[in-house]
């Protein structure tokens, strides 16, 4: 699948959470060779790295998941704001899926995501634990 | 510009067609239309598909389909914008006519999604593959974060978001080409298996084999052809954010709305003088959000209004006369091209027993992804 793609394991934002704050204010997490909004200097942007921590402003539970990830249903997944104002997409692990709400606290962790087969390579990014 | 009609349209049932490849049932769509609209050579062409090449190993599908119907050395060119891909077929194959380039151009759209492996990793495509669908997110999952964020932000009730399957469900009893033409009842989506949490099974679109397609050409050729041509009155089209968590407000589809403004503008009507629309009902939710966006009720409202009977024949506006993709079903890159066909067989009168009454300017609203493209049309009987 394409999450084995060599670039795609290089990602270094993805392991160590290596943001970008651009001039207007916007941390964005995937990192980007322009602003997304309609701003000045969309261009110009210092590095930052996210501490890890941000709130649940939406989520799910998979029951139904594509073949890679079956053995993990029923998961939750959320869409998590930081602290410092990046959105990212994660896994919420360490917890009951009951106890997963819009508005909880959560850390960023590192862990394993999944196996592509038998004898595919084995895929790490973040996770989300509630705090 | 040159005004352009609508002379021809067709289809194949929708379902599980185990006995037709893609090439099958595009060639029974595109032969009907042109059969329909009376015409035996093509000027152009345009094929929307999201994934013939996951779904089926086909990639190069713009040249197998004009071979196939006949049309060996005409320009072919595939379309492709996740589950938008036919409604932008359509559109391309407007304004190739629309700048004179072109006289009789077809749109059709195609999708085989019945024999395929692992269908959600497939469709998990049409989101952002690298930041949603590597951490397991699915397509439903995707929907069902934005169910989750309005039914938190506005009160709407499962009870209440379930009446959108339920009302698409009726209408599509009157549909001969529909993938489930039966009812559906409020205990049949509730006790539905879990797909993602809150949204059931009887909440999501199926998977479907299907194709269809449509004749344009320029407006003053349209009466050698038809009797009964259908204007192309606005058309608008946009991109949204390709992840959903980029999405400012994650209860709204900027794209839905930014595609209906430009086609409203384009077409010089307002949301009253629509009489009907095909909108994107992927899943429950999808049709609720939509339905705002496009302006025919206000943000958190259309929940309720719909589960009031606001979204069908009596109310305010008629929402997927066709049954919709819930039950009508979505071949993904056939849906954008059925839906412009639904309108056309509404605006000529043709359409039996769910015939919206005195029909004459109707709206299609088809979308790729999480909102990441939409395109809307707006069609005219003239």
């Amino acid at each position: 699948m394409a999450n084995s793609q060599r670039y795609t394991r290089e990602i270094p934002h993805r392991y160590r959470l290596e943001a970008q704050k651009f001039d207007c204010g916007y941390v964005t997490l995937p990192n980007r060779y322009i602003c997304p909004c309609d701003c000045e200097n969309r261009t110009k942007y210092e590095k930052i790295t996210l501490k890890g921590t941000g709130t649940i402003l939406s989520y799910t539970i998979i029951h139904i998941a594509a073949d890679d990830y079956a053995k993990q249903s029923p998961f939750p997944v959320a869409i998590i704001e930081t602290d410092e104002g990046a959105r990212l997409t994660a896994q919420v692990v360490d917890c009951k899926n009951e106890d997963v709400k819009i508005g909880a606290k959560v850390e960023l962790v590192f862990r394993k995501i999944m196996e592509e087969g038998h004898s595919g390579i084995i895929n790490y990014a973040y996770k989300a634990k509630l705090v | 510009m040159r005004d352009v009609a609508i002379i021809g349209v067709g289809m194949t049932k929708f379902g599980e067609l185990w006995d037709q490849n893609i090439r099958d049932m595009f060639a029974e769509a595109a032969l009907k239309a042109m059969e329909d609209a009376g015409v035996k050579k093509l000027d152009a062409m345009y094929v929307g598909a999201m994934s013939s090449g996951l779904y089926t190993f086909q990639e190069h599908i713009a040249s197998v389909m004009a071979d196939y119907i006949g049309q060996v050395g005409i320009p072919s060119t595939r379309v492709e914008s996740a589950c938008a891909s036919g409604g932008l077929a359509v559109k391309s194959a407007i304004i190739e006519v629309a700048s004179g380039m072109s006289d009789i151009v077809l749109a059709g759209g195609v999708e085989k999604m019945w024999d395929a492996d692992d269908g959600s990793m497939i469709l998990a495509t049409a989101a952002d593959q690298e930041y949603e669908g590597f951490h397991g997110v699915t397509f439903p999952g995707l929907y069902a974060m934005m169910a989750n964020a309005y039914m938190d932000r506005y009160g709407l009730t499962r009870e209440e978001l379930a009446q959108v399957p339920i009302k698409n469900h009726k209408h599509a009893i009157n549909n001969p080409n529909a993938q489930y033409p039966f009812p559906l009842n409020l205990d049949g989506v509730l006790k539905s298996s879990m797909v993602a949490d809150p949204l059931r099974l009887m909440d999501c679109s199926p998977i479907t084999d299907g194709a269809a397609a449509v004749i344009v050409c320029p407006l003053d050729r349209a009466k050698e052809f038809t009797n009964k041509p259908i204007k192309v009155k606005g058309i608008g089209a946009a991109t949204g954010p390709i992840a959903l968590h980029d999405h400012k407000d994650l209860t709204r589809l900027d794209a839905v709305r930014l595609a209906g403004e430009r086609a409203y503008k384009m077409a010089g009507v307002t949301k009253d003088d629509i009489d009907f629309v095909e909108v994107h009902d992927c899943f429950s939710i999808a049709e609720i959000i939509v339905a705002e966006e496009l302006g025919f009720f206000g943000y958190g409202e259309a929940g309720k209004a719909i589960a009031n009977g606001q979204g069908t024949y009596g109310g305010r506006i008629v929402i997927n006369p066709s049954g919709g993709l819930k039950a009508k079903g979505h071949p993904v890159g056939a849906t954008g091209t059925a839906q412009i066909l639904e309108a056309v067989t509404q605006l000529r009168g043709d359409a039996g027993k769910r015939q919206v009454k005195d029909a004459k300017i109707g709206m299609t609203q088809n979308m790729g992804g999480s909102g990441g493209s939409s395109v809307v049309h707006i069609l005219e009987a003239v």
